[in-house]
Protein backbone atom coordinates (compact mmCIF):
# COMPACT_ATOMS: atom_id res chain seq x y z
CA UNK A 1 0.00 0.00 0.00
CA UNK A 2 1.46 3.45 -1.01
CA UNK A 3 0.05 6.95 -1.54
CA UNK A 4 1.03 7.84 -4.78
CA UNK A 5 0.51 11.29 -6.21
CA UNK A 6 1.44 12.10 -9.96
CA UNK A 7 1.78 15.86 -11.41
CA UNK A 8 -1.23 16.58 -9.78
CA UNK A 9 -2.42 20.29 -10.10
CA UNK A 10 -5.53 21.86 -8.53
CA UNK A 11 -6.84 25.39 -9.84
CA UNK A 12 -9.08 27.53 -7.38
CA UNK A 13 -10.21 29.60 -10.49
CA UNK A 14 -7.94 31.59 -12.07
CA UNK A 15 -5.48 31.09 -9.11
CA UNK A 16 -3.57 27.76 -9.51
CA UNK A 17 -3.14 26.16 -5.92
CA UNK A 18 -1.17 23.39 -6.88
CA UNK A 19 1.09 23.02 -9.29
CA UNK A 20 2.16 20.03 -10.68
CA UNK A 21 3.65 17.72 -7.67
CA UNK A 22 4.51 14.16 -7.36
CA UNK A 23 5.29 12.57 -4.11
CA UNK A 24 4.81 8.78 -2.48
CA UNK A 25 4.53 7.82 1.15
CA UNK A 26 4.79 4.39 1.92
CA UNK A 27 2.50 2.11 3.89
CA UNK A 28 2.80 3.37 7.94
CA UNK A 29 4.93 5.74 6.91
CA UNK A 30 3.89 10.00 8.78
CA UNK A 31 4.71 12.24 6.27
CA UNK A 32 4.61 15.85 7.22
CA UNK A 33 3.14 18.63 4.74
CA UNK A 34 5.08 22.03 5.42
CA UNK A 35 5.21 25.24 4.33
CA UNK A 36 3.53 28.84 4.69
CA UNK A 37 0.32 29.95 4.65
CA UNK A 38 -1.12 29.71 0.70
CA UNK A 39 1.50 27.14 0.03
CA UNK A 40 -1.54 24.86 -1.16
CA UNK A 41 -1.58 22.64 2.31
CA UNK A 42 -4.73 22.70 2.79
CA UNK A 43 -5.96 22.11 -0.76
CA UNK A 44 -3.32 19.49 -1.66
CA UNK A 45 -5.50 17.55 1.79
CA UNK A 46 -9.03 18.38 0.57
CA UNK A 47 -8.23 16.76 -3.51
CA UNK A 48 -6.74 13.85 -1.75
CA UNK A 49 -10.14 13.55 0.59
CA UNK A 50 -12.56 14.54 -2.54
CA UNK A 51 -13.44 17.82 -0.91
CA UNK A 52 -11.75 19.61 -3.94
CA UNK A 53 -11.68 18.92 -7.19
CA UNK A 54 -8.40 18.40 -8.96
CA UNK A 55 -7.51 19.65 -12.46
CA UNK A 56 -5.02 17.44 -13.46
CA UNK A 57 -2.65 14.56 -12.96
CA UNK A 58 -3.52 11.43 -10.18
CA UNK A 59 -3.42 10.16 -6.88
CA UNK A 60 -4.05 6.71 -5.47
CA UNK A 61 -3.86 4.46 -2.21
CA UNK A 62 -4.06 0.96 -2.30
CA UNK A 63 -5.56 0.85 -5.81
CA UNK A 64 -8.32 3.36 -4.79
CA UNK A 65 -8.41 6.74 -7.39
CA UNK A 66 -8.54 9.46 -4.76
CA UNK A 67 -9.08 12.20 -7.55
CA UNK A 68 -12.43 12.74 -8.95
CA UNK A 69 -14.37 10.58 -5.98
CA UNK A 70 -16.58 11.36 -3.14
CA UNK A 71 -15.34 12.01 0.09
CA UNK A 72 -18.24 9.58 1.49
CA UNK A 73 -16.92 7.27 -1.02
CA UNK A 74 -13.39 7.12 0.07
CA UNK A 75 -13.84 7.17 3.77
CA UNK A 76 -15.09 3.75 2.85
CA UNK A 77 -12.09 3.06 1.46
CA UNK A 78 -9.85 3.54 4.26
CA UNK A 79 -9.30 7.26 3.52
CA UNK A 80 -10.46 9.76 6.74
CA UNK A 81 -9.45 13.40 6.35
CA UNK A 82 -9.97 15.67 9.60
CA UNK A 83 -10.37 19.13 8.37
CA UNK A 84 -8.70 22.11 9.24
CA UNK A 85 -10.19 24.10 12.83
CA UNK A 86 -10.87 21.29 15.18
CA UNK A 87 -13.52 19.85 13.09
CA UNK A 88 -16.32 18.58 15.71
CA UNK A 89 -19.88 19.53 15.46
CA UNK A 90 -20.83 21.86 18.87
CA UNK A 91 -24.43 21.16 18.24
CA UNK A 92 -23.89 17.33 19.43
CA UNK A 93 -22.43 15.49 21.90
CA UNK A 94 -18.57 14.12 22.27
CA UNK A 95 -20.71 10.47 22.02
CA UNK A 96 -22.52 11.39 19.05
CA UNK A 97 -19.76 13.31 17.67
CA UNK A 98 -17.60 10.07 17.53
CA UNK A 99 -20.44 7.84 16.24
CA UNK A 100 -20.49 9.76 13.28
CA UNK A 101 -17.88 8.58 12.32
CA UNK A 102 -18.98 4.94 12.26
CA UNK A 103 -22.39 5.26 11.05
CA UNK A 104 -22.05 3.44 8.14
CA UNK A 105 -20.27 0.92 9.43
CA UNK A 106 -22.20 -2.96 9.32
CA UNK A 107 -20.64 -4.53 11.84
CA UNK A 108 -21.34 -2.75 15.18
CA UNK A 109 -18.93 -4.53 17.60
CA UNK A 110 -16.09 -3.50 15.36
CA UNK A 111 -17.39 0.39 15.50
CA UNK A 112 -17.80 -0.51 19.24
CA UNK A 113 -13.58 -1.73 19.70
CA UNK A 114 -12.52 1.15 17.55
CA UNK A 115 -14.83 3.54 20.11
CA UNK A 116 -13.32 1.85 23.06
CA UNK A 117 -9.23 1.90 21.54
CA UNK A 118 -10.34 5.61 20.65
CA UNK A 119 -11.38 6.41 24.41
CA UNK A 120 -8.68 4.54 25.82
CA UNK A 121 -6.12 6.88 23.92
CA UNK A 122 -8.32 10.02 24.97
CA UNK A 123 -9.60 9.44 28.55
CA UNK A 124 -10.21 12.80 28.83
CA UNK A 125 -12.75 12.49 26.26
CA UNK A 126 -14.30 9.23 28.13
CA UNK A 127 -15.47 11.63 30.91
CA UNK A 128 -17.29 14.10 28.87
CA UNK A 129 -18.69 11.88 26.63
CA UNK A 130 -22.18 13.02 27.11
CA UNK A 131 -21.33 16.83 26.75
CA UNK A 132 -22.24 18.85 23.65
CA UNK A 133 -18.56 19.22 21.95
CA UNK A 134 -19.12 23.24 22.42
CA UNK A 135 -18.55 23.06 25.93
CA UNK A 136 -14.78 21.03 25.07
CA UNK A 137 -11.43 23.04 25.22
CA UNK A 138 -9.21 23.77 22.07
CA UNK A 139 -7.38 20.44 23.03
CA UNK A 140 -10.34 17.95 23.64
CA UNK A 141 -11.79 19.18 20.34
CA UNK A 142 -9.05 18.53 18.49
CA UNK A 143 -8.97 15.10 19.99
CA UNK A 144 -12.38 14.82 19.40
CA UNK A 145 -12.00 14.83 15.40
CA UNK A 146 -9.18 12.65 15.42
CA UNK A 147 -11.10 10.10 17.45
CA UNK A 148 -14.36 10.57 14.73
CA UNK A 149 -11.90 10.22 11.83
CA UNK A 150 -10.05 7.12 13.92
CA UNK A 151 -14.20 5.60 14.09
CA UNK A 152 -14.10 5.01 10.55
CA UNK A 153 -11.13 2.57 11.12
CA UNK A 154 -9.44 4.20 8.19
CA UNK A 155 -5.99 2.80 7.12
CA UNK A 156 -5.05 6.39 5.09
CA UNK A 157 -4.92 9.25 7.98
CA UNK A 158 -5.34 13.25 6.81
CA UNK A 159 -4.28 15.62 9.07
CA UNK A 160 -4.82 19.40 8.46
CA UNK A 161 -3.00 21.67 11.33
CA UNK A 162 -3.85 19.69 14.76
CA UNK A 163 -2.01 22.38 16.35
CA UNK A 164 -3.49 25.44 15.09
CA UNK A 165 -4.64 27.90 17.83
CA UNK A 166 -3.62 25.12 21.11
CA UNK A 167 -1.08 25.94 23.78
CA UNK A 168 2.19 24.39 23.37
CA UNK A 169 1.56 21.67 25.50
CA UNK A 170 -1.17 20.09 24.28
CA UNK A 171 0.54 20.66 21.16
CA UNK A 172 3.09 18.01 22.11
CA UNK A 173 0.47 15.89 23.61
CA UNK A 174 -1.71 15.58 20.42
CA UNK A 175 1.39 14.78 18.51
CA UNK A 176 2.52 12.12 20.97
CA UNK A 177 -1.04 10.41 20.38
CA UNK A 178 -0.72 11.00 16.51
CA UNK A 179 2.27 9.03 17.00
CA UNK A 180 1.10 6.31 19.32
CA UNK A 181 -1.93 5.59 17.32
CA UNK A 182 -0.31 5.46 14.10
CA UNK A 183 2.04 2.68 14.87
CA UNK A 184 -0.85 0.95 17.23
CA UNK A 185 -3.25 1.11 14.51
CA UNK A 186 -0.77 0.71 11.21
CA UNK A 187 -1.95 4.41 10.12
CA UNK A 188 -0.17 5.77 7.12
CA UNK A 189 -0.32 9.83 7.74
CA UNK A 190 -0.39 12.70 6.01
CA UNK A 191 0.14 15.56 8.49
CA UNK A 192 -0.10 18.85 7.29
CA UNK A 193 1.27 21.39 9.53
CA UNK A 194 2.50 25.43 10.14
CA UNK A 195 4.51 24.16 12.77
CA UNK A 196 6.98 22.73 11.03
CA UNK A 197 9.61 21.65 14.03
CA UNK A 198 6.73 19.71 16.00
CA UNK A 199 5.94 17.63 12.81
CA UNK A 200 9.19 16.97 11.32
CA UNK A 201 9.76 15.50 14.92
CA UNK A 202 6.91 13.10 14.76
CA UNK A 203 7.56 12.66 10.67
CA UNK A 204 9.55 9.77 8.91
CA UNK A 205 9.36 11.95 5.64
CA UNK A 206 8.86 15.58 4.95
CA UNK A 207 7.71 17.91 2.09
CA UNK A 208 8.21 21.15 2.13
CA UNK A 209 5.42 22.90 0.14
CA UNK A 210 6.11 26.33 -1.56
CA UNK A 211 3.63 28.54 -4.01
CA UNK A 212 1.87 24.77 -4.58
CA UNK A 213 5.42 23.20 -5.91
CA UNK A 214 7.58 21.24 -3.71
CA UNK A 215 10.28 23.28 -2.72
CA UNK A 216 12.28 20.02 -0.74
CA UNK A 217 10.68 16.72 0.14
CA UNK A 218 13.73 14.44 1.70
CA UNK A 219 13.58 12.20 5.28
CA UNK A 220 12.71 14.60 8.36
CA UNK A 221 16.09 13.97 9.96
CA UNK A 222 17.34 15.46 6.50
CA UNK A 223 15.19 18.17 6.73
CA UNK A 224 15.87 19.38 9.88
CA UNK A 225 19.32 19.64 9.62
CA UNK A 226 19.10 21.30 6.09
CA UNK A 227 20.42 25.02 6.59
CA UNK A 228 18.10 26.05 4.05
CA UNK A 229 14.92 24.47 5.30
CA UNK A 230 15.80 25.54 9.38
CA UNK A 231 16.21 29.01 7.45
CA UNK A 232 13.33 29.21 5.67
CA UNK A 233 10.63 27.09 7.47
CA UNK A 234 12.07 25.90 11.40
CA UNK A 235 12.75 29.64 12.34
CA UNK A 236 16.45 29.20 13.28
CA UNK B 1 -63.72 31.62 33.34
CA UNK B 2 -65.08 29.37 30.59
CA UNK B 3 -64.04 32.04 27.94
CA UNK B 4 -60.69 31.94 29.28
CA UNK B 5 -60.56 28.45 29.08
CA UNK B 6 -62.13 28.20 25.87
CA UNK B 7 -59.38 30.12 24.45
CA UNK B 8 -56.66 29.08 25.32
CA UNK B 9 -58.39 25.49 23.97
CA UNK B 10 -58.61 26.74 20.49
CA UNK B 11 -55.35 28.45 20.45
CA UNK B 12 -53.76 25.02 21.34
CA UNK B 13 -55.48 23.04 18.73
CA UNK B 14 -54.64 25.64 15.87
CA UNK B 15 -51.18 25.95 17.19
CA UNK B 16 -50.59 22.19 17.10
CA UNK B 17 -51.95 22.07 13.37
CA UNK B 18 -49.38 25.59 12.36
CA UNK B 19 -46.99 23.50 14.74
CA UNK B 20 -46.78 20.58 11.85
CA UNK B 21 -46.72 23.34 9.50
CA UNK B 22 -43.59 25.10 10.87
CA UNK B 23 -41.79 21.47 11.87
CA UNK B 24 -42.06 20.98 7.49
CA UNK B 25 -40.78 24.15 7.14
CA UNK B 26 -37.68 24.18 9.27
CA UNK B 27 -37.04 20.32 8.72
CA UNK B 28 -36.38 21.36 4.67
CA UNK B 29 -34.89 24.67 5.75
CA UNK B 30 -32.35 22.87 7.77
CA UNK B 31 -31.61 20.11 5.21
CA UNK B 32 -31.39 22.32 2.16
CA UNK B 33 -31.57 26.18 3.30
CA UNK B 34 -34.52 26.78 1.01
CA UNK B 35 -37.64 28.49 2.44
CA UNK B 36 -39.79 25.64 0.65
CA UNK B 37 -43.47 27.80 -0.43
CA UNK B 38 -44.40 24.81 -2.35
CA UNK B 39 -45.24 23.03 1.33
CA UNK B 40 -49.10 24.50 1.38
CA UNK B 41 -49.01 23.06 -2.55
CA UNK B 42 -47.78 19.73 -1.06
CA UNK B 43 -49.93 19.31 1.96
CA UNK B 44 -53.17 20.30 -0.36
CA UNK B 45 -52.21 17.43 -2.94
CA UNK B 46 -51.41 15.08 -0.18
CA UNK B 47 -55.27 16.06 1.54
CA UNK B 48 -56.50 15.38 -1.85
CA UNK B 49 -55.02 11.51 -1.84
CA UNK B 50 -56.18 11.47 1.69
CA UNK B 51 -59.44 12.59 0.47
CA UNK B 52 -59.55 10.07 -2.23
CA UNK B 53 -59.16 7.24 0.34
CA UNK B 54 -61.51 8.05 2.48
CA UNK B 55 -64.12 8.36 -0.76
CA UNK B 56 -62.92 4.61 -1.29
CA UNK B 57 -61.94 3.15 2.12
CA UNK B 58 -64.20 5.39 4.48
CA UNK B 59 -61.52 5.28 6.76
CA UNK B 60 -59.67 8.83 7.91
CA UNK B 61 -57.18 7.01 9.77
CA UNK B 62 -55.70 5.05 6.55
CA UNK B 63 -56.16 8.31 4.52
CA UNK B 64 -54.21 10.06 6.95
CA UNK B 65 -51.77 7.24 7.01
CA UNK B 66 -51.40 6.96 3.09
CA UNK B 67 -51.59 11.15 2.82
CA UNK B 68 -48.25 11.30 4.73
CA UNK B 69 -46.88 8.72 2.97
CA UNK B 70 -47.92 10.12 -0.13
CA UNK B 71 -46.48 13.62 1.01
CA UNK B 72 -43.14 12.21 1.83
CA UNK B 73 -43.15 10.09 -1.28
CA UNK B 74 -43.82 13.57 -3.57
CA UNK B 75 -41.18 15.76 -1.21
CA UNK B 76 -38.34 12.91 -1.56
CA UNK B 77 -39.14 13.44 -5.32
CA UNK B 78 -39.32 16.89 -5.57
CA UNK B 79 -35.90 17.05 -3.61
CA UNK B 80 -33.62 14.06 -5.61
CA UNK B 81 -35.12 15.27 -9.13
CA UNK B 82 -36.10 18.50 -9.16
CA UNK B 83 -33.85 20.66 -6.22
CA UNK B 84 -30.86 18.40 -7.05
CA UNK B 85 -30.60 19.43 -10.32
CA UNK B 86 -31.37 22.90 -9.48
CA UNK B 87 -28.43 23.29 -7.22
CA UNK B 88 -26.51 22.04 -9.81
CA UNK B 89 -27.30 24.15 -12.25
CA UNK B 90 -27.84 27.42 -10.70
CA UNK B 91 -25.34 26.96 -7.83
CA UNK B 92 -23.18 30.05 -9.25
CA UNK B 93 -24.00 33.84 -10.17
CA UNK B 94 -26.45 36.40 -9.21
CA UNK B 95 -29.15 33.35 -9.10
CA UNK B 96 -28.02 31.20 -6.63
CA UNK B 97 -29.37 32.50 -3.87
CA UNK B 98 -33.22 33.41 -5.14
CA UNK B 99 -33.16 30.46 -7.52
CA UNK B 100 -34.44 27.78 -4.98
CA UNK B 101 -36.96 30.28 -3.31
CA UNK B 102 -38.62 31.12 -6.80
CA UNK B 103 -38.63 27.80 -7.95
CA UNK B 104 -40.53 26.53 -5.11
CA UNK B 105 -42.73 29.37 -5.50
CA UNK B 106 -43.44 27.68 -9.09
CA UNK B 107 -43.51 24.61 -8.12
CA UNK B 108 -46.46 25.64 -5.75
CA UNK B 109 -48.34 27.21 -8.97
CA UNK B 110 -47.69 24.05 -10.93
CA UNK B 111 -49.33 22.08 -7.74
CA UNK B 112 -52.80 24.67 -7.42
CA UNK B 113 -52.46 24.31 -11.48
CA UNK B 114 -52.34 20.78 -11.75
CA UNK B 115 -55.34 20.51 -8.91
CA UNK B 116 -57.32 22.86 -10.78
CA UNK B 117 -57.29 21.09 -13.92
CA UNK B 118 -58.09 17.39 -12.44
CA UNK B 119 -60.24 18.25 -10.07
CA UNK B 120 -60.95 21.94 -10.17
CA UNK B 121 -64.91 21.29 -10.39
CA UNK B 122 -65.43 19.03 -7.99
CA UNK B 123 -66.99 19.40 -4.75
CA UNK B 124 -64.32 17.28 -2.03
CA UNK B 125 -64.94 17.38 1.36
CA UNK B 126 -63.48 15.79 4.23
CA UNK B 127 -65.53 15.16 7.37
CA UNK B 128 -65.00 14.77 10.91
CA UNK B 129 -63.84 11.38 12.02
CA UNK B 130 -65.29 12.04 15.22
CA UNK B 131 -68.14 14.51 16.83
CA UNK B 132 -67.14 18.09 16.70
CA UNK B 133 -69.39 18.75 19.16
CA UNK B 134 -67.43 20.17 22.49
CA UNK B 135 -67.26 18.43 25.78
CA UNK B 136 -69.63 19.52 28.51
CA UNK B 137 -68.69 20.38 32.07
CA UNK B 138 -71.32 21.58 34.50
CA UNK B 139 -73.98 22.50 31.58
CA UNK B 140 -70.77 24.48 30.36
CA UNK B 141 -70.15 23.38 26.46
CA UNK B 142 -65.92 23.68 26.25
CA UNK B 143 -64.70 24.49 22.93
CA UNK B 144 -62.70 21.56 22.41
CA UNK B 145 -64.78 18.42 21.09
CA UNK B 146 -63.47 14.83 20.71
CA UNK B 147 -61.99 16.02 17.04
CA UNK B 148 -59.70 18.73 18.36
CA UNK B 149 -58.54 16.51 21.35
CA UNK B 150 -58.12 13.71 18.21
CA UNK B 151 -55.92 16.73 16.70
CA UNK B 152 -54.01 17.36 19.35
CA UNK B 153 -53.65 13.70 19.97
CA UNK B 154 -52.11 12.84 16.92
CA UNK B 155 -49.93 16.19 16.61
CA UNK B 156 -48.21 15.14 19.80
CA UNK B 157 -47.64 11.53 18.59
CA UNK B 158 -46.36 12.71 15.14
CA UNK B 159 -43.73 15.16 17.62
CA UNK B 160 -42.77 12.37 19.66
CA UNK B 161 -41.91 9.76 16.97
CA UNK B 162 -40.09 12.82 15.14
CA UNK B 163 -38.24 13.54 18.36
CA UNK B 164 -37.28 9.68 18.74
CA UNK B 165 -36.13 9.33 15.10
CA UNK B 166 -34.06 12.71 15.63
CA UNK B 167 -32.36 12.07 19.45
CA UNK B 168 -32.51 8.00 19.08
CA UNK B 169 -31.57 7.17 15.94
CA UNK B 170 -28.53 6.42 13.76
CA UNK B 171 -30.34 8.41 10.78
CA UNK B 172 -31.30 10.93 13.09
CA UNK B 173 -27.90 11.33 14.13
CA UNK B 174 -27.06 11.52 10.15
CA UNK B 175 -29.81 14.47 9.48
CA UNK B 176 -28.50 16.31 12.32
CA UNK B 177 -25.02 16.26 11.51
CA UNK B 178 -25.90 16.95 7.93
CA UNK B 179 -28.18 19.78 9.01
CA UNK B 180 -25.19 21.21 10.86
CA UNK B 181 -22.50 20.61 9.08
CA UNK B 182 -22.54 19.14 5.63
CA UNK B 183 -18.82 18.67 5.09
CA UNK B 184 -17.80 17.16 8.18
CA UNK B 185 -21.18 14.58 8.05
CA UNK B 186 -19.71 14.02 3.58
CA UNK B 187 -16.00 13.35 5.94
CA UNK B 188 -17.72 10.97 8.17
CA UNK B 189 -18.87 8.74 5.46
CA UNK B 190 -22.57 9.89 5.36
CA UNK B 191 -24.50 10.34 2.27
CA UNK B 192 -25.46 13.85 2.40
CA UNK B 193 -27.42 14.36 -0.70
CA UNK B 194 -29.39 10.83 0.37
CA UNK B 195 -30.57 12.44 3.88
CA UNK B 196 -31.34 15.47 2.48
CA UNK B 197 -34.33 14.00 0.28
CA UNK B 198 -34.97 11.47 3.56
CA UNK B 199 -35.57 15.33 5.18
CA UNK B 200 -37.47 16.63 2.73
CA UNK B 201 -39.99 13.44 2.97
CA UNK B 202 -40.36 13.61 6.42
CA UNK B 203 -41.13 17.06 6.03
CA UNK B 204 -43.73 16.40 3.36
CA UNK B 205 -45.20 13.94 5.63
CA UNK B 206 -45.23 16.33 8.51
CA UNK B 207 -46.96 18.72 5.91
CA UNK B 208 -49.65 16.56 4.77
CA UNK B 209 -50.08 15.67 8.56
CA UNK B 210 -51.29 19.18 8.93
CA UNK B 211 -53.42 19.27 5.81
CA UNK B 212 -55.06 16.37 6.66
CA UNK B 213 -56.05 17.43 10.56
CA UNK B 214 -56.47 21.13 9.57
CA UNK B 215 -59.37 20.09 6.94
CA UNK B 216 -62.57 18.65 8.95
CA UNK B 217 -60.99 21.29 11.93
CA UNK B 218 -62.23 24.24 9.47
CA UNK B 219 -65.21 23.89 7.03
CA UNK B 220 -63.98 20.37 5.68
CA UNK B 221 -63.88 21.70 1.92
CA UNK B 222 -61.04 21.48 -0.41
CA UNK B 223 -60.49 23.25 -3.56
CA UNK B 224 -57.24 23.61 -5.22
CA UNK B 225 -57.15 27.83 -4.45
CA UNK B 226 -58.11 26.86 -0.97
CA UNK B 227 -57.30 30.06 1.40
CA UNK B 228 -57.04 27.45 4.38
CA UNK B 229 -53.64 25.94 3.13
CA UNK B 230 -52.43 29.41 2.48
CA UNK B 231 -53.13 30.18 5.78
CA UNK B 232 -51.32 27.30 6.66
CA UNK B 233 -48.25 27.87 5.14
CA UNK B 234 -48.44 32.01 6.14
CA UNK B 235 -49.06 31.08 9.95
CA UNK B 236 -46.73 27.81 9.90
CA UNK B 237 -44.29 29.78 8.24
CA UNK B 238 -44.31 32.64 11.02
CA UNK B 239 -44.62 29.85 13.53
CA UNK B 240 -41.23 28.28 12.59
CA UNK B 241 -39.80 32.03 12.10
CA UNK B 242 -41.01 32.54 15.89
CA UNK B 243 -39.03 29.37 16.54
CA UNK B 244 -35.73 30.49 15.49
CA UNK B 245 -36.43 28.49 11.64
CA UNK B 246 -33.43 26.26 12.79
CA UNK B 247 -34.98 24.21 15.89
CA UNK B 248 -37.71 21.62 16.11
CA UNK B 249 -38.62 22.53 19.32
CA UNK B 250 -39.04 26.20 18.49
CA UNK B 251 -41.51 25.07 15.43
CA UNK B 252 -43.59 23.81 18.23
CA UNK B 253 -43.25 26.65 20.71
CA UNK B 254 -43.71 29.02 17.81
CA UNK B 255 -46.75 26.98 17.10
CA UNK B 256 -48.44 27.00 20.41
CA UNK B 257 -47.28 30.53 21.05
CA UNK B 258 -48.90 31.97 17.68
CA UNK B 259 -52.34 29.57 18.23
CA UNK B 260 -52.62 31.20 21.76
CA UNK B 261 -52.10 34.87 20.66
CA UNK B 262 -54.15 34.63 17.65
CA UNK B 263 -57.00 33.10 19.74
CA UNK B 264 -56.99 35.67 22.19
CA UNK B 265 -57.01 38.56 19.52
CA UNK B 266 -60.03 36.42 17.80
CA UNK B 267 -62.06 35.78 21.52
CA UNK B 268 -61.17 39.39 23.30
CA UNK B 269 -60.48 41.83 20.75
CA UNK B 270 -61.78 41.28 17.07
CA UNK B 271 -61.49 37.98 14.36
CA UNK B 272 -60.76 41.49 11.94
CA UNK B 273 -57.43 41.57 14.00
CA UNK B 274 -55.78 38.30 13.48
CA UNK B 275 -53.90 38.56 10.52
CA UNK B 276 -52.63 41.74 11.88
CA UNK B 277 -51.62 40.40 14.52
CA UNK B 278 -50.00 37.38 13.25
CA UNK B 279 -47.81 39.67 10.71
CA UNK B 280 -47.32 42.39 13.52
CA UNK B 281 -46.06 39.36 15.95
CA UNK B 282 -43.58 37.66 12.82
CA UNK B 283 -42.40 41.48 12.40
CA UNK B 284 -41.64 42.33 16.20
CA UNK B 285 -39.69 39.08 16.12
CA UNK B 286 -37.69 39.95 13.28
CA UNK B 287 -36.95 42.97 14.85
CA UNK B 288 -36.33 42.51 18.79
CA UNK B 289 -35.29 39.01 18.22
CA UNK B 290 -34.02 37.71 14.82
CA UNK B 291 -32.37 34.34 15.96
CA UNK B 292 -35.82 33.32 17.13
CA UNK B 293 -37.82 33.20 20.88
CA UNK B 294 -35.65 29.67 22.29
CA UNK B 295 -32.85 30.51 19.38
CA UNK B 296 -29.48 30.23 21.45
CA UNK B 297 -26.56 31.70 19.19
CA UNK B 298 -27.26 31.80 15.89
CA UNK B 299 -30.76 29.71 16.58
CA UNK B 300 -29.24 26.42 16.23
CA UNK B 301 -30.58 23.62 18.38
CA UNK B 302 -31.51 19.72 17.59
Amino acid sequence: MTLTVTDLIVDHGAIRAINNISFRVEEGQLAAIIGANGAGKTTLLRTLSGLTPATGGSASWHGTELLYSKPEKLVRRGVSHVSEGKSVIPELTVEENLNLGALWRKNSEEAHESHEMILDTFPRLRERLGQLADTLSGGERQMLSIGRALMSKPSLLLLDEPSLGLAPLVVAQIFQSIRTLTAQMGLTVVLVEQNAMSALKIADIGIVLNLGRIAASDSSEHLIANPQVRAAYLGY
Amino acid sequence: MYKFLNTILIGITSGAIYSLMAIALVLVWRSTRVVNFAQAGQALLSTYIGYAVIQKYHSFWLALLIAMLAGAAVAALIDAIFMRTLFKRAAQGPIAGVAPIIATLGLLGLIRSLLGLFVGGKEANIRPPVSNIGFTISGHTLAFSPLKLLIVTSVLFLMLVLSLIFQHTNVGLALRASAYAPEIARLSGIKVDGIRTLGWALAGGAGAAAGMLQTPDGNGALSPDSLEFSLLLVFGFIAAVIGGLESLVGAVVGGLVLGLVLAFVLTYISGSLVFITAFVLLIIVLLVKPSGLIGTRGGRRA
